[in-house]
């Protein structure tokens, strides 16, 4: 908006009907109609039918909604769908390569690091990020990548062991 | 087997694992299967077998109700009171019925009717919408036009007690029902905004306490807790002239059909609930609910799916509550610790509802021969109160133990000794023993003993939570020709692992692997399964599925006699195979036999036989079982005294649930009890404002959950308990792993810095109030 004030152009004016975009979601390129105000979360949810990620506070407190932006951790909740522009969304329907699990998936499996699931998509998606990000992460850094997560059934000694175990097949 | 009257006798392991495995004989109906081993000698039940829907859950595929999406289906959205007490004079809802995108106005407020023409908390539905787009109604909703006359309120405990406090409820709109699962008598007096006492008595507390060479006694205060599901409590319902179906994040589907059936008088034939994922409940999803009501309404009403999803300030503000309380404790005791009396007078509010009481914890935990409890309700302008997680036991632990330990230190008694004294029950006292030595007890130092400003203390707490079962819970079990096997019941999972659990009660008989086991749950098109509340779910499921697929094999069995030319009785099923038992070169694997049904599926029905040792007592469909199921917990903590945070550092949770069917599940399911009474602890507070009525902190940031930075080491030890009561012997362990984590914190806490916090949560104002270093914030 700055840019163009400075260039002496007025801003494109969107909505409040719906307005044509493109998102790149798990490497596919997806068109949908949208009003703007919808958020990332809502748009993945409804429109495209991807409904791994969940809502649960709808205001970025608990992180249920975490998808991944250009690989980055994100509210999926406190972000606009027409502000993601060309950036890569990540959900976790892609995750998994075909029928082969991701190691953090499996390793949510193994540990037993679910209960009732809700928020499990949301945590998947920040463990496999830190996995990614850190091969070799401490039990502290798998609570920090986790800390705006909440789980009220309690899954949270299990989430970190199971993400340490994944990080390790990943070494292997 | 048709014969119900037909017994036999058979005899099943009896006692503890590690203190004394003997053996029990039991008159057991002819059609339950026989007697099952202890674990160890067992292939699939008591191993940690992974969920059944566990490659769902981690790729997002398992569908919960959120996420049902119906063709042509609403979206509806309830207008809510923004004050705590008003006369609702007038209704228009003229404009919103004209929005473009509304297809059905219900309203809930009627302006002039004795029970729904005042509202009573900020919150409270007042008029529902369902419309094209969740957008399309809220426009509508912001059309609605109410005409409140304010009333005036009070939303505090103690000033709601005040015979001058306005009065919450009139005649017409008391309570009449108990929401909590804690019922209190029927009949009881209100006086103002007090209801009650409910009286339990036992001896003569007076003469006891004259007995008493030591008494301790004080005021214990809980917060309201509120229950904060990761999914909100959602509906989608579908009326249409051949019967109504509803999709509801519910633990209780058969529940659910029986008030939908009864609400719109359907009979139970034409109405459908199902939940396949479903996001957790912990009490506050037991029943049909508000919101569950009026989506049938405005799909009735428009003739298409309707779908209602509460968002998080409604969770938090209407979707139930652990009741706040006031409890004021004495007890007495002889020099030698023995008790002479105990007396509970306890105050809570469950808001406009009933069901604040303590529980029977102090009632029964300890060996006493005089009692006396009085348990009041005490009504608020705020939402009500429902079941939580052990229900009125976890506020009632939370003064009862910390006053134990009170009294064992005025007898200069260490506390596990004093529990030895006084507490019958063979299970926690090895749960104290285990515990202990687990968690270095006889290094816990006297209280306030560290020198530095960071305090450390060990503490320790007890629960008592009855076996409950329910025996309207049926299962079918079917086997295909080709061998495969699926298991079916109405029963939900809530997050528990209920499928997983009788999969496996289902593969142990079969011999087959549980991971091949269709589960097929959470719909009332199976046959009736029980509740997910009470931590009845795998007392009451599990036996009936064992049994259909006993029953199922017995079947099979006739078809492999003649395949391997053996009776029935010498078969065995293992492995996959069905074998001649003593002569395994004769077998034949479990499709083969399979195969030769005479139709493609077979099938059985079983539902759950009362306890073969008998009910200690039978109420309606369900009952309880002679032994209450022990938990002792141990915490130990950090007090920083010159932040006042208290960090919980480690807790050992020693739980009984009777024969332990996955001890990963149970793991899961003690950690997240731990974690629930340590949030509750430290953290978690329902504010209402005084002046408004209103919630102050209707969200996940402002009311503060535990979270993984806080999550301590948390040691599991479950024991293997077997007394001979069912086809499994299993029992439940969701709320007994969440009683005594607050008190055990407490009296930590109070071991760490030698000043005992009685109200909760222990926040770092609260603790630096009880060390004297700010002034108390009332």
């Amino acid at each position: 908006m700055a840019q163009a004030a400075a260039a002496g152009v007025e801003p494109a004016v969107l909505g409040p009907g719906t307005v044509a975009i493109t998102l790149s979601v798990n490497g596919t390129p997806r068109a949908l109609e949208i009003e703007p105000r919808t958020t990332l979360a809502e748009a993945l949810r409804g429109p495209l039918a991807l409904t791994g990620t969940k809502i649960g506070c709808n205001r970025g407190g608990c992180s249920a909604c975490t998808v991944w932006l250009d690989g980055a951790p994100v509210c999926s909740c406190m972000v606009l769908a027409i502000d993601v522009g060309g950036r890569s969304v990540t959900t976790i329907e892609g995750l998994a390569q075909g029928e082969t699990l991701h190691p953090v998936q499996a390793a949510f499996i193994e540990h037993d690091a679910l209960q009732c699931g809700y928020c499990t998509p949301g945590m998947v998606m920040s463990c496999a990020a830190l996995v990614r990000d850190k091969p070799n992460p401490t039990a502290d850094d798998v609570r920090s990548a986790i800390s705006g997560h909440v789980c009220r059934c309690g899954t949270y000694p299990h989430v970190v062991a199971a993400t340490l175990a994944a990080a390790t097949g990943h070494k292997a | 087997m048709a014969n119900e009257e037909a017994s036999r006798t058979a005899t099943f392991p009896s006692g503890i694992v590690g203190v004394g495995l003997g053996e029990v004989r039991r008159n057991i109906p002819a059609d339950e299967p026989p007697p099952l081993p202890p674990n160890a000698e067992l292939a699939v039940i008591g191993k940690p077998v992974a969920r059944h829907d566990g490659r769902a859950k981690v790729t997002g595929a398992t569908r919960f109700t959120v996420d049902v999406v119906l063709p042509g289906m609403l979206h509806g959205g309830i207008l809510r009171s923004p004050l705590p007490h008003a006369r609702v004079r007038a209704i228009d809802v003229a404009a919103a019925t004209h929005h473009p995108g509304a297809r059905a106005v219900v309203m809930v407020a009627r302006p002039g009717d004795a029970k729904t023409g005042v509202v009573r908390y900020a919150g409270a539905a007042v008029a529902a919408v369902a419309a094209t787009s969740m957008a399309a109604a809220e426009e509508a909703l912001r059309l609605i036009r109410v005409d409140y006359e304010p009333l005036p309120f009070v939303v505090d405990l103690d000033q709601a007690r005040d015979p001058a406090a306005p009065p919450v409820h009139d005649g017409a709109s008391l309570p009449a029902g108990n929401p909590s699962g804690y019922p209190a008598p029927a009949g009881l007096p209100v006086q103002g905004n007090v209801h009650g006492p409910a009286v339990a008595r036992r001896g003569d507390v007076v003469g006891g306490f004259a007995q008493a060479d030591v008494q301790v006694e004080g005021e214990y205060r809980t917060q309201v807790q509120t229950h904060c599901c990761m999914e909100p409590h959602a509906v989608v319902a579908d009326w249409r002239a051949d019967g109504l179906t509803v999709y509801i994040s519910t633990q209780y589907t058969a529940g659910v059909r029986h008030e939908l059936a009864e609400a719109f008088g359907l009979p139970l034939n034409r109405v459908r609930v199902i939940v396949e994922g479903m996001g957790g409940g912990f009490g506050s999803k037991s029943s049909l609910g508000n919101y569950g009501r009026l989506a049938a309404m405005l799909s009735r009403q428009a003739g298409a799916p309707v779908r209602i999803v509460l968002d998080r300030k409604e969770e938090q503000t209407d979707a139930g509550n652990r009741p706040g309380t006031s409890q004021h404790v004495r007890m007495g005791a002889r020099r030698d610790g023995s008790l002479t009396a105990i007396s509970v007078v306890s105050y809570g509010t469950a808001g406009v509802a009933l069901g604040a009481g303590v529980g029977n914890f102090a009632e029964s935990l300890y060996e006493c021969p005089n009692f006396e409890g009085a348990q009041h309700d005490v009504f608020i302008n705020a939402g009500p109160g429902c079941a939580m997680r052990a229900p009125g036991a976890v506020q009632g632990a939370w003064a009862l133990e910390q006053s134990l330990d009170e009294l064992a230190e005025r007898l200069a008694l260490d506390p596990l000794v004093l529990r030895d004294r006084l507490d019958p029950s063979p299970v926690r006292r090895e749960e104290r023993r285990i515990g202990a030595e687990r968690i270095a007890w006889h290094r816990r130092h006297a209280p306030g003993a560290d020198t530095g400003p960071v305090k450390r203390g060990i503490g320790v707490a007890q629960s008592l939570w009855s076996a409950n079962v329910r025996t309207n819970s049926s299962c079918e079990v079917r086997v295909m020709r080709d061998g495969s096997v699926a298991v079916l019941s109405s029963v939900q999972d809530i997050g528990t692992g209920t499928g997983t659990v009788m999969a496996q009660a289902v593969a142990e008989v079969l011999g087959v692997s549980p991971a091949a086991i269709a589960v097929r749950i959470g719909d009332t098109e199976f046959p009736a399964g029980p509740p997910s509340y009470g931590s009845l779910a795998t007392a009451s499921i599990t036996p009936p599925a064992r049994t259909a697929a006993w029953r199922v094999l017995q079947v099979l069995f006739r078809e492999a006699g003649s395949l391997l030319k053996a009776a029935p009785e010498e078969l065995v099923a293992r492995d996959g195979r069905i074998v001649v038992r003593g002569d395994p070169g004769r077998s034949i694997a479990f499709a083969e036999a399979a195969a030769h049904l005479r139709t493609d599926v077979v099938s059985a029905v079983a539902s759950r036989a009362d306890d073969y040792g008998g009910f200690r007592r039978r109420m309606g469909d369900g009952g309880m079982a002679q032994q209450d199921l022990g938990g002792v917990q141990f915490a130990a903590v950090a007090v920083d005294t010159e932040t006042g945070i208290v960090r919980v550092e480690r807790v050992v949770a020693v739980q009984d649930c009777g024969r332990p069917m996955n001890p990963r599940q149970i793991e899961s399911q003690v950690q997240g009890g731990v974690l629930m009474g340590m949030s509750f602890a430290l953290f978690e507070e329902r504010l209402l404002d005084r002046r408004t009525g209103r919630m102050v902190n209707p969200n996940l940031e402002q009311y503060k959950l535990a979270g993984s930075c806080e999550t301590p080491q948390i040691d599991v030890v479950v024991l293997e308990n077997y007394q001979g009561n069912s086809a499994t012997d299993a029992y439940g362990i969701a709320e007994p792993s969440n009683i005594a984590t607050a008190p055990a914190i407490g009296n930590a806490v109070y071991n760490a810095i030698g000043v005992r916090m009685r109200s909760l949560p222990m926040t770092p104002a609260a603790v630096l109030a009880a060390l004297g270093k700010v002034p108390s914030r009332l």
